[in-house]
């Protein structure tokens, strides 16, 4: 029974590592950088820009589900639709250094904008 | 591909976007900016690589531009105006497709699904004891694997997909639940010997009852979802497609993307009015109610203004388009209700941080109900451990905490802007139904805000025309209601008026001047007291008898002689009364705020109802005012139409612009009433509280629903009452949680405003 425990303790572990603690690689935004909207996640969903710079980001929703169509940035009260198998470009305004999620209405679609 | 719209006239430069087709690398983007600058006429060619599209400016023609990309070797054609209705009907018609693919996957669900339950629940033992049974169970897994693979595809690729990218959504718990039954069912099934006799338990019907009703339940959504958007498309259907514009003394109907500014529109009766502009010629009637909210139709003649989406009633014009394609008042009403109906209320944030964390803690609380089920819990431990831990991940439901906000957000703001109130963002709506002082502006927003002279006093030896007409003379340069009403009497009358000269406005007392060699004096008594002149007694008790009915007196003064009153009296709105009970009667503090005297202040806000008044109140002290109701603890609104209003509009919690009001006025304000009548303010505030109300029984729905689901999942009340939840009773559940959420949101659409 221990080693069910173990097991069991470890997978609580893995789930607290792989989607809380783990840093994944960041894209840096470009103004070619397109970011698709398919199968429940924004790829890529971790981007690097640079602070106090404006910029601009095309997202291509390819997923017709009603959760991918809005698009927000709460930090910077950014709220748009994202037309499907569209590409819509978002104008991100000059930001501070930080990092600012960005996701979908009902925050199945999570991404994050790494400025620095 | 298609996107954005761009063709801008500069003076003789055009701008234009092209769409390119078979440019597939980036060195394809330096071969067609080169061919199209070698283009003569263009100044510059863009191209965006990601977007396929390329930017040129110029005076080429179009057609030159696309022979020059397909020379290049490319296919290139010119990028079309996207109107918000062709985007509303592709967004319909997708919608709609992908409403006919779930409701195919659900059929494939409980097709498979209801007949397993049923032969569970009423005919057979899903164990898995003989030989025989091993067979038979494992052709259904194999049944229920295809269900998996048609109708739940998409939860499966969404999971993985989420997995790699490092998050977890709604796809993963699903997956996860009715990806471990599957699994768990075929170990029974191929190795019964690894688990206990009275563990060896078939759950292919959770698995298919599961996938079929979420997928029935994202089905409903999204009809649901359809209602919520109604006031944004019936605002969209407002937009006329054509318009028949006159071009070199031509007639010709052209589409509504194709009017530029300055062309001359013709409307006839019954038409919508295309694009705003001022008409010049024709003389109507426009109903604006679409807009405004207001039922009367409003008469129209030549320098007066029209607006897109309104209708002509009974002549037919013909005006000069002063705003036209996403300028018009009403694109930017349409894109004001949609940006606010996207935001979020502060009320919202709280949903949002859970949201953030939610499902990976739901997986954290199936991995602990199933380790407390494999120690502590009866036999077959196995068996109860995978169907709670697959409970737990069922029933948890992230979408009804992510909807309960967007949802009444979106049809809340809809159900104002049909009333004619536009609300700014999620923030002024939540505040807004938290107002607990109302603070008016008299002028304008009480009253009509277009006085009238209603006496003229005579003392001594000049005539009521002639006093008139110097009055009139003194004041034709001045902008102010009052003067204005002065100039129009003396016009009416037939006076002559003469040319002043040494105009000095001597703010909060009148005016002086040079009229013909006289001087000249008009404005309130301080005015005549400063400059010691006598006025009798009689006159002045006569002056407070017209402030007392709501007039206000003006003394005119002839070198240095006083000579006569003027009285000129701003008749209230004919709802204001009516308006100011339904605030009050909504435990509202109403104040009203006036520059003029305290005699006819009192007067108004008698006539109106409102028992807290401040007169003689400076441009400058109105946002003095709505500070010192803020600092009694008061949640201020704040209602103007003027520019002197933008500082006090500003620092109240909610301003109000009256959308009869400057252009100032409204971007200051957090509302804008789109008809200068209050009850805009009344309505403003009943929708608000009622859209609040329902965001907080969709919250309180959706936290209690999580709250008390997970446990009752995980097993909590096993030890008490024997109840653990079938992982399809879940399935059924999760479904119905965000469609609850969603037709809750869709309630508010039957909210009557005008009751509250």
């Amino acid at each position: 029974m221990w080693i069910i425990n173990i097991v069991g303790v470890l997978l609580i572990a893995l789930i607290v590592w792989w989607f809380w603690l783990y840093k994944p690689n960041e894209t840096s935004a470009s103004k070619d950088l397109v970011i698709d909207v398919e199968n429940g996640v924004y790829t890529p969903a971790h981007i690097k820009l640079a602070a106090n710079q404006a910029t601009d980001i095309v997202f291509n929703r390819k997923d017709p589900a009603p959760c991918a169509e809005m698009l927000q940035v709460p930090a910077f009260d950014i709220s748009e639709t994202l037309a499907l198998n569209k590409q819509t470009r978002i104008h991100l305004p000059a930001m501070p250094a930080g990092e600012y999620d960005f996701h979908c209405q009902m925050q199945m679609y999570k991404g994050k904008i790494h400025v620095q | 591909m298609n996107t954005s719209v761009s063709h801008q006239t500069h003076s003789h430069s055009s701008e234009y976007e092209l769409l390119i087709d078979g440019a597939n690398c980036g060195s394809c983007v330096k071969k067609i900016e080169t061919a199209l600058r070698g283009v003569p006429g263009v100044e510059q060619a863009d191209m965006n690589f990601a977007q396929r599209t390329v930017t040129v400016a110029g005076t080429a023609g179009v057609q030159s531009l696309i022979n020059a990309v397909e020379q290049a070797g490319y296919h290139a054609k010119e990028s079309e105006a996207e109107s918000e209705e062709d985007a509303l009907s592709e967004k319909e018609a997708a919608d709609q497709a992908y409403y006919k693919k779930l409701m195919r996957d659900m059929s494939v669900g409980l097709g498979v699904g209801v007949p397993l339950m049923i032969y569970g629940l009423f005919i057979g033992d899903m164990s898995v004891n003989t030989s025989l049974e091993r067979v038979a169970w494992l052709a259904v897994g194999v049944i229920t694997l295809a269900v998996m693979f048609f109708s739940g595809k998409h939860f499966y690729t969404g999971a993985w997909h989420s997995f790699k990218n490092h998050s977890a959504n709604m796809d993963t718990l699903i997956a996860l639940g009715t990806g471990t039954a599957w699994v768990y069912s075929m170990v029974v099934i191929i190795a019964p010997d690894v688990l206990p006799e009275m563990a060896r338990h078939v759950y292919f019907e959770a698995t298919a009852m599961i996938i079929g009703l979420i997928n029935l339940g994202l089905a409903l959504e999204l009809k649901a979802r359809g209602r919520t958007s109604e006031a944004i498309k019936r605002l969209i259907g407002l937009q006329a497609k054509t318009a028949r514009v006159i071009r070199e003394g031509e007639e010709k109907d052209i589409a509504i993307e194709h009017v530029r500014l300055h062309d001359h529109v013709r409307v006839r009766p019954g038409e919508q009015i295309p694009v705003d502009g001022e008409v010049l010629e024709g003389h109507t009637s426009i109903d604006q109610s679409m807009l405004t909210g207001e039922p009367m139709p409003v008469e129209k003649n030549p320098g007066d203004t029209v607006s897109a989406g309104t209708i002509n009633k009974t002549g037919s014009l013909v005006f000069v388009a002063t705003r036209v394609g996403k300028d018009t008042a009403l694109a930017n009403i349409i894109n004001m209700v949609k940006k606010a109906q996207n935001s979020k209320p502060p009320i919202g944030r709280l949903a949002d941080v859970i949201a953030g964390y939610f499902v990976p803690t739901i997986m954290i609380i199936a991995v602990i109900s199933a380790l407390i089920w494999l120690n502590i819990g009866p036999e077959p431990t196995v068996a109860f451990a995978i169907v709670s831990a697959t409970t737990v991940l069922i029933i948890a439901c992230p979408c009804a905490l992510g909807l309960a906000t967007p949802m009444s957000v979106m049809v809340g703001v809809g159900k104002a802007a049909e009333a004619g109130v536009l609300i700014r963002n999620g923030e002024a709506l939540q505040t807004a139904s938290q107002i607990t002082a109302m603070v008016l502006d008299k002028t304008g927003t009480i009253t009509l805000g277009q006085p009238q002279v209603t006496d003229v006093v005579v003392i001594g030896s000049y005539s009521e025309d002639e006093i008139l007409g110097l009055a009139a003379s003194v004041e034709s340069g001045s902008e102010h209601p009052l003067a204005e009403a002065i100039v129009e009497s003396a016009k009416s009358r037939g006076i002559k008026l003469s040319n002043a000269s040494h105009f000095n406005a001597i703010t909060g007392y009148g005016v002086e001047a040079e009229v013909d060699g006289k001087s000249l004096l008009f404005g309130n008594e301080k005015l005549m007291k400063d400059h010691s002149i006598h006025v009798p007694d009689a006159t002045i008790e006569q002056a407070q008898g017209f402030a007392n009915e709501a007039k206000t007196p003006m003394y005119f003064a002839v070198d240095s002689i006083f000579v006569g009153l003027i009285a000129v009296a701003d008749p209230v709105k004919e709802d204001s009364i009516a308006a100011i009970q339904r605030l009050r009667r909504n435990g509202i503090r109403v104040v009203m705020l006036t520059g003029d005297n305290r005699a006819t202040a009192k007067a108004v806000a008698e006539k109106v109802g409102i028992t807290e008044f401040f007169a003689e109140v400076l441009p400058n002290d109105k946002a003095k005012k709505v500070q010192e109701l803020q600092a009694e603890g008061e949640i201020v609104g704040m209602t103007g139409d003027g520019i002197n209003d933008a500082p006090a509009l500003a620092l109240a919690n909610v301003g109000f612009a009256i959308g009869t009001g400057t252009d100032v006025a409204i971007e200051s304000a957090d509302i804008t009433l789109m008809r200068g009548s209050l009850h805009g303010l009344a309505d403003a505030v009943a929708v608000s509280k009622a859209t609040i109300s329902n965001i907080k029984q969709n919250l309180v729905g959706a936290f209690i629903y999580n709250v008390a689901g997970v446990p009752v999942a995980a097993g909590v009340l096993y030890p008490v009452f024997g109840i653990l939840l079938s992982p399809v009773i879940a399935g059924a559940a999760m479904a119905f949680s965000s469609l609850t959420v969603v037709t809750n949101a869709n309630r508010l659409r039957f909210f009557n405003v005008k009751e509250h």
